[in-house]
């Protein structure tokens, strides 16, 4: 009797952490996501590629809302994406989210970078989020950079600030969009690295990246897009060892010629 | 040259007055002017929309008209005041903060959309996306464009001289009638003290550029 009760009202494993149904959207003309269907469950990394203009950044986007959709449904946790004010701010505090281009706050130092949301946000004490965050820096390897302003440091350097950034909130589920890309070749294993880790850990993430790599290390679940439409979700044994699109078959073509 | 040396009091009296003016009108307009700013890049359309039109209304009739509506509409409305002084600090604001406004959008458009997108994804309101990320970065970029603002302030307070307050072009226009023989050098004199508020200005403007650039 009591175990039912328990297992009734915690979130049991499995159920959809991140959940879009029949998502559209249109920029103008361009129908950028078409009548998207995708779940995330708690602890699973999926890796969404494909190639540009597919629109796995907006779907990536989307799904905190920094882009708004036309129709359909995006849920956290449960909870449908309200429309902005102060309810989108706290749910977008459970997404964290780190950018292509890094966005550290340029005026803001390193630490000063992970600990504003956590403060004014949160409203943590700062002696507690000065600790918090140090031990996150620690953990991605920049702790000694804490003092500088984020221009002082590499690109490598400045995108694990933003993953710490981002984990400072405790988020539910992380998203990537396109983290490597704008990094020089020597500076993208660092922050693999780092999101490697953290897939151990057992994070919910998702990764829009072309480090098939990582895909193949990190991923549970690798999910093809093309045109705007969600092509392929498989596991990345199945995806690249035997895809079944043509427009996937294609695509790993093209990456694995080169 | 005897004249300046005769009138040094005038000269000094006036030289307070007109410093007066322009600090307390700077701050209102730099207060004023960045709220503007805000309300025009907020989410709610009427704020948008007045400070839209307030921007454009005041940058484009001359500082007389705000002068005369501060010191004679108003009046007329009920809203007295003891001294012109204070038709004059608000005519000078009013003014002021359009430009101001105006200065401070065009660096809040400069701070890439990346930071905001950065703030939002934390969890920040649009108030704190503002205030902590998207204005202190944006008022270091606009401190040039700002000080010739506040420069422009200090020389436009000379209109309230026309409007019975006796700040440095008051005395000056008294001090020539007084002296018809040496308008010349009473207007020298007038040039010398206004210099003394906006030299420094610009001085000070150099510095605090240099200290608040932020490398990206």
């Amino acid at each position: 009797m009591f175990a039912r009760f328990v297992v009734m009202t915690t979130q049991v494993p499995g159920d959809a952490l991140v959940s879009l149904n029949a998502v559209n959207k249109h920029y103008g003309q361009l129908h950028v996501l078409k009548d998207i269907n995708f779940q995330v469950r708690k602890g699973e990394v999926v890796v969404v590629i494909g190639p540009s203009g597919s629109g796995k950044s907006t779907l990536c986007r989307a799904i905190n809302r920094l882009e708004t959709i036309d129709d359909g449904d995006i849920a956290i946790d449960g909870k449908k994406l309200p429309e902005e004010g102060k309810e989108l701010a706290h749910l977008r505090a459970d997404v964290g989210m780190v950018f292509q281009s890094f966005n550290l706050f340029a005026h803001k130092t390193i630490l000063e970078n992970v600990t504003l949301g956590p403060i004014k946000v949160k409203g943590m004490s700062k002696a507690e989020a000065d600790k918090e965050a140090m031990a996150l820096l620690e953990r991605v390897g920049v702790g000694h950079q804490a003092p500088k302003l984020p221009a002082q440091l590499s690109g490598g350097q400045q995108q694990r600030v933003a993953i710490a950034r981002a984990l400072a909130m405790k988020p539910k589920v992380m998203l990537f969009d396109e983290p490597t890309s704008a990094l020089d070749p020597e500076m993208i294993s660092e922050v693999l690295d780092v999101m490697i880790q953290l897939a151990k850990e057992g994070m919910t993430m998702i990764v829009v990246t072309h480090e098939m790599g990582f895909a193949r290390k990190a991923a549970d679940r690798v999910v093809f897009m093309a045109d705007g439409q969600i092509v392929e979700d498989a596991t990345p044994e199945q995806f690249f060892t035997n895809p079944q699109s043509s427009r996937a078959k294609d695509f790993l073509s093209k990456l694995l010629t080169h | 040259m005897d004249v300046i040396i005769e009138s040094l009091p005038q000269y000094w009296d006036g030289f307070l007055r007109t410093l007066f003016l322009a600090v307390v009108s700077g701050i209102i307009a730099l207060v004023v002017g960045t709220l503007l700013a805000a309300a025009r890049v907020s989410p709610v359309a009427a704020l948008r929309g007045f400070s839209m039109a307030y921007v454009e209304v005041v940058r484009n009739t001359p500082l007389t008209i705000a002068f005369f509506f501060a010191a004679v509409v108003l009046p007329r409305l009920g809203v007295t005041f003891q001294q012109f002084e204070v038709a004059a600090i608000i005519a000078l604001s009013a003014y002021t903060a359009a430009f101001i406004a105006e200065a401070v959008r065009s660096g809040v458009n400069s701070v890439p959309l990346g930071q905001a997108e950065a703030a939002r994804s934390i969890g920040m309101t649009f108030g704190q996306v503002l205030s902590l990320i998207i204005l202190p970065q944006a008022l270091r970029t606009v401190v040039p464009p700002l000080i010739n603002i506040l420069i422009a302030l200090v020389k436009n307070s000379s209109v309230a001289g026309a409007f019975f307050v006796l700040e440095l072009f008051g005395y000056g226009k008294q001090l020539a009638n007084d002296h018809g023989d040496a308008v010349m050098w009473v207007l020298v004199g007038v040039a010398f003290f206004y210099l003394l508020i906006t030299v420094p200005l610009g001085y000070v403007a150099h510095q605090v550029e240099r200290k608040v650039a932020i490398a990206r």
